[in-house]
C-alpha cells in the first residue's frame, strides 16, 4: 500500500469547501479534526436505520442500536489492541480523565502521590488537583527540556514509594514531542505506580497497541481522530476497572437497586450511567476503522514529511523561533512557533485571510506557557488529508504577517 | 500571487496606532494601577493613572497581548488624559460603536477600530484596557 493523498482528501466534503473565495487550509486538526464520509455515512444510518435507545428494549430498533453500539466498542478495542470489555465510552477526552480521578482516585489515599508534567492540557492537571482537594493526595510535576519535551531525565529524581500514578501526554498539544513510554513504564514498575497516558493528540496518527505499550490507563477523544463530538475513551485494565467504584449514578450501570443498597454492573457498564452518547459512538467505532485501514508507514511520512516542510519554511523567516523539538525525531505532526514581534493571535487572524485555519494561545497549557514566559504560541496541527498547498499558503501567510505587523 | 491577499482587519490606522505605543510604560508613583486578564487568549493589561480631583493626569499601560489589544490601549492613553470616570464611559462607547455593539458612528481615534467589527472574537481585545482602567478608577 501506499499513500493516495487525492483519494484521502476525497473521503472529507469540507475540504472542497470555498470561504469568501478561498480554499479551506485546515491546519488545526489538534483542536478538532475533519471528518471523513465514513463517519458521516455511519452515523447517518444509525439515525435513519436504526435509532433507538440501547439496552433496554426488546424491539428491533433497539437490538440494532445495541448491536452498532457495541460493535462500536470493539472497533475501538482493535484500533487500541485491546479487549472490547475494556473500553469505556465517555462524553469526550476530559469526561475520560475526569472519570479516572472520580473512580480511581477513591483508591488513593491521603500522601499518596501523583506525577503529571509541566506541558500537560489542563484537563490533565485540574483533574488531580480536584482530587488533592477532595483527597488530600500530593501532586508532583516533571519539568520540561528546552526543546519541549518530558525531561525524563528527572524521573528518578521525582518518583517515590508514594506515587500511585503517572499521568502524561502521549503526545503534546503544543511542542508535538513524543513521549519515550517505554523508559516511562520501566520507572513506573519499579516504585509500583500505574501509568495513564492521554492520546488525545497520538490516538489520530493511527491504530495503537497499548498491551506492547504496557500502560494501565489511556484515554482519547472522538472529535481529534476523525470521530464525532460528543464522545470520549477510557481503557483500563481490566483488574483496575473492576477495582473502581462508579463516578456517575443512574441507569445502565447497576446490578440491583433497592432503597437500601445499589450494587454495580460490571463495567463497562459501571461508568456509562444514563443513555450514552450513541451515535457519536457508532460515528467513532467507524473512525477508528478509517484509521486503521491506512498504511501508516506511508501516511506518517506524508505527515513528517509536512511538518519538515513547516520546518523549513519557518527558519527561512527571519525571527521565528520553534517550541518543540527541531528535528522529526521524537516528535508528531504539532508544530508550535513564535515570530518575533507578532502576537500570535495577530498570526493566526492574519493567517485566517489567506484562507489557513491554526490555533493561537495557551492551548489550555499555562503552566508550559509560564515555563518558557510566553503568552502564547501559533499553532499548526496537521492530518493525514494536508498537502504542500496547505503549508506553502501557510508560509506565505506567516511572511505576509512578519512584513506588514512589525 | 493569487493567494496573497491583504489582511482586512490589519488596517493601516490599527497597526500605526499599536507602534505608536502611546502611553506604554509604567508610571514612577500611580495614585491608582490595575490589572485585567482575558482568561480566554491570555491577554493581559496593566493601566496606571495618577488623578488630579478625579480626573487623569497621567496614564500609563503594560500591554501583554495582541496588536488590537495595544492599539486600544494607545488610543485610550491619546484620549484618557482630563477625563474622570464619566468621560471615560463616552470613550468607551465610542470603542463599542466602532466594533459595532453600539449603533451611531465612532470618533476619532476609536474608529480605526471599525474593521474589528466583523470579528466578534476579537473585540474583548480591543475592549480590555478599558476593562483595567474602569478598575483602576472604580
Ligand atoms: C493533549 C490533550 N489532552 C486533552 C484534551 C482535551 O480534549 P477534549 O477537550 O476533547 O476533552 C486535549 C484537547 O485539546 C488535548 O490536546
Amino acid at each position: 500500500m501506499t499513500f493516495d493523498i487525492a483519494k484521502v482528501r476525497r473521503q472529507f466534503p469540507i475540504l472542497s469547501e470555498i470561504i469568501d473565495g478561498r480554499p479551506v487550509h485546515y491546519l488545526d486538526n489538534g483542536a478538532s479534526a475533519q471528518t471523513p464520509l465514513a463517519v458521516i455515512d455511519a452515523v447517518r444510518s444509525y439515525e435513519t436505520t436504526s435509532r433507538a435507545n440501547v439496552l433496554r428494549g426488546v424491539h428491533r430498533l433497539a437490538e440494532r442500536a445495541t448491536e452498532l453500539y457495541e460493535n462500536a466498542r470493539a472497533d475501538v478495542a482493535r484500533f487500541l489492541g485491546v479487549e472490547p470489555m475494556e473500553i469505556v465510552f465517555t462524553g469526550g477526552c476530559t469526561a475520560a480523565i475526569n472519570l479516572v480521578a472520580y473512580s480511581y482516585g477513591p483508591l488513593l489515599k491521603r500522601g499518596d502521590r501523583v506525577l503529571i508534567s509541566e506541558l500537560e492540557h489542563h484537563s490533565n492537571i485540574v483533574p488531580w488537583q480536584l482530587l488533592r482537594q477532595r483527597s488530600g493526595i500530593e501532586l508532583d510535576m516533571l519539568p520540561v527540556t528546552t526543546d519541549g519535551q518530558i525531561d525524563l531525565g528527572a524521573l528518578s529524581k521525582m518518583l517515590t514509594s508514594e506515587t500511585r500514578l503517572i499521568s502524561l501526554a502521549h503526545v503534546s498539544n503544543v511542542t508535538g514531542a513524543l513521549l519515550d513510554v517505554r523508559k516511562v513504564v520501566e520507572a513506573a514498575k519499579a516504585v509500583g505506580a500505574k501509568v495513564m497516558l492521554d492520546g488525545a493528540q497520538r490516538a489520530p496518527h493511527g491504530p495503537l497497541d497499548l498491551k506492547a505499550l504496557g500502560v494501565d490507563f489511556y484515554v482519547f477523544a472522538g472529535h481529534k481522530a476523525y470521530g464525532p463530538n460528543g464522545i470520549g475513551v477510557l481503557w483500563a485494565r481490566p483488574e483496575l476497572l473492576d477495582a473502581m467504584p462508579p463516578f456517575h449514578g443512574g441507569g445502565s450501570m447497576i446490578g440491583r437497586v433497592t432503597l437500601a443498597e445499589t450494587t454495580w454492573a460490571p463495567p463497562p457498564r459501571r461508568f456509562e450511567a444514563g443513555t450514552p452518547p450513541i451515535g457519536p459512538a457508532i460515528g467513532l467505532g467507524a473512525a477508528c476503522n478509517w484509521m486503521a485501514a491506512l498504511d501508516w508507514t506511508a501516511t506518517h511520512e506524508h505527515e513528517m514529511g509536512l511538518v519538515q516542510r513547516v520546518l523549513d519554511g519557518l527558519q527561512k523567516i527571519d525571527g521565528t523561533q520553534i517550541l518543540g523539538p527541531a528535528s522529526l525525531q521524537n516528535r508528531y505532526p504539532v508544530v508550535s512557533f513564535l515570530l518575533d514581534g507578532v502576537h500570535p493571535h495577530d498570526v493566526a487572524q492574519t493567517l485566517d485571510s489567506f484562507g489557513v485555519a491554526v490555533r493561537a494561545g495557551h492551548h489550555c497549557a499555562q503552566p508550559l506557557m509560564d515555563r518558557f514566559d510566553l503568552d502564547g504560541t501559533t499553532r499548526v496541527s496537521i492530518a493525514p488529508y494536508n498537502d504542500n498547498s496547505d503549508i506553502d499558503v501557510l508560509l506565505t501567510g506567516v511572511r505576509h504577517a512578519a512584513t506588514t505587523l512589525r | 500571487m493569487s493567494e496573497y491577499q491583504s489582511s482586512e482587519l490589519y488596517q493601516a490606522r490599527i497597526v500605526a496606532l499599536a507602534k505608536s505605543k502611546t502611553g506604554a510604560g509604567k508610571l514612577a508613583s500611580p495614585t491608582k494601577s490595575a490589572r485585567r486578564d482575558n482568561p480566554l487568549c491570555g491577554d493581559r493589561v496593566t493601566i496606571d493613572v495618577t488623578l488630579d480631583n478625579g480626573k487623569i493626569a497621567e496614564i500609563a499601560h503594560q500591554v501583554r497581548g495582541c496588536l488590537l489589544c495595544q492599539a486600544s490601549a494607545a488610543a485610550l492613553a491619546k484620549t484618557a488624559v482630563g477625563r474622570d470616570a464619566s468621560g471615560i464611559a463616552e470613550l468607551r462607547h465610542d470603542a463599542e460603536r466602532a466594533i459595532g455593539r453600539e449603533a451611531g458612528k465612532a470618533h476619532e481615534p476609536f474608529d480605526a477600530f471599525e474593521p474589528v467589527a466583523s470579528h466578534k472574537s476579537r473585540h474583548e481585545c480591543v475592549l480590555l484596557p478599558f476593562e483595567a482602567l474602569k478598575d483602576a478608577l472604580s
